[in-house]
């Protein structure tokens, strides 16, 4: 399975969301490849991917994608990150 | 081990108790720290700002606390990091996550170079004691001397 994390400029958000994202899959004991892209990338990464992580603001600017798009209040968030992986994951 | 933040955070590039009108000013402090830590031009200041009229305010990744960067461009000379503690937090229009207090700036030449300042910052972001502990720190020396601290392993409370 392919997740992407998705931030508006490729340095700082969507590497934290990565790192934060692949201990929730180690916690839910789940088999996936997690990409950093930012926004200019995404589309195009999301092609392939499953889910897509962002932040609220940009999910209208990610537009459609064939990936489920969940949106992660806090980045910094173990959890939020876990429930919502594991919600679209079923 | 664990990159020490205090090391890569000079002290001219932490303030704390510091006022800001609005989010603007919030990213100008921080912006103004990274060129103080000699990372970044003040033109980087105002991509920080552009980015955020841009695309709205997906900086503020948890609540209360904004990470202000922008794309790597010539303003940037060098991975920075600044850090702004605002005595009164400042709305930033996130729909989540304001007021926001922290302001952390980050400057980077590329996509993945600092990698492992990152992986520090996302490790003191998750600790809530820790972070607890930094924002009620009352000066930049406080600051450093908690992220210290907590690279140690000891969270002070």
């Amino acid at each position: 399975m392919k997740i992407i994390t998705v931030c508006g400029m490729g340095i700082g958000t969507s590497v934290l969301l990565k790192m934060n994202a692949e201990k929730a899959l180690r916690a839910l004991d789940v088999d996936a490849d997690v990409e950093a892209a930012d926004i200019g990338t995404a589309r195009g990464a999301a092609r392939t991917a499953q889910i897509v992580l962002t932040s609220a603001d940009l999910v209208e600017e990610l537009g459609q994608v064939p990936a489920k798009v969940v949106v992660i209040d806090n980045f910094t968030s173990v959890a939020e990150i876990q429930a919502k992986l594991q919600e679209s994951i079923a | 081990m664990p990159v020490d933040l205090a090391e890569e955070l000079p002290v001219e590039s932490v303030v704390t108790g510091a006022r800001a009108a609005d989010w603007r000013e919030a990213l100008r402090l921080a912006g103004d720290g990274l060129v103080a830590s000699g990372a970044t031009t003040a033109d980087y200041t105002d991509e920080m700002i552009a980015a955020v009229d841009e695309l709205g305010p997906y900086i503020v990744i948890a609540p209360g606390l904004a990470l202000a960067h922008s794309r790597p461009s010539p303003a940037v000379s060098r991975t920075g990091l600044s850090w702004v503690g605002l005595a009164e937090p400042v709305e930033f229009g996130h729909k989540a996550n304001d007021p926001v207090d922290l302001v952390i700036g980050l400057a980077a030449l590329d996509h993945d170079g600092h990698i492992e300042v990152m992986s520090a910052l996302a490790g003191v972001l998750a600790d809530e004691d820790g972070l607890a502990a930094l924002r009620a720190a009352g000066s930049p020396d406080e600051v450093l001397r908690t992220l210290h601290a907590l690279s140690e392993g000891d969270v002070e409370s």
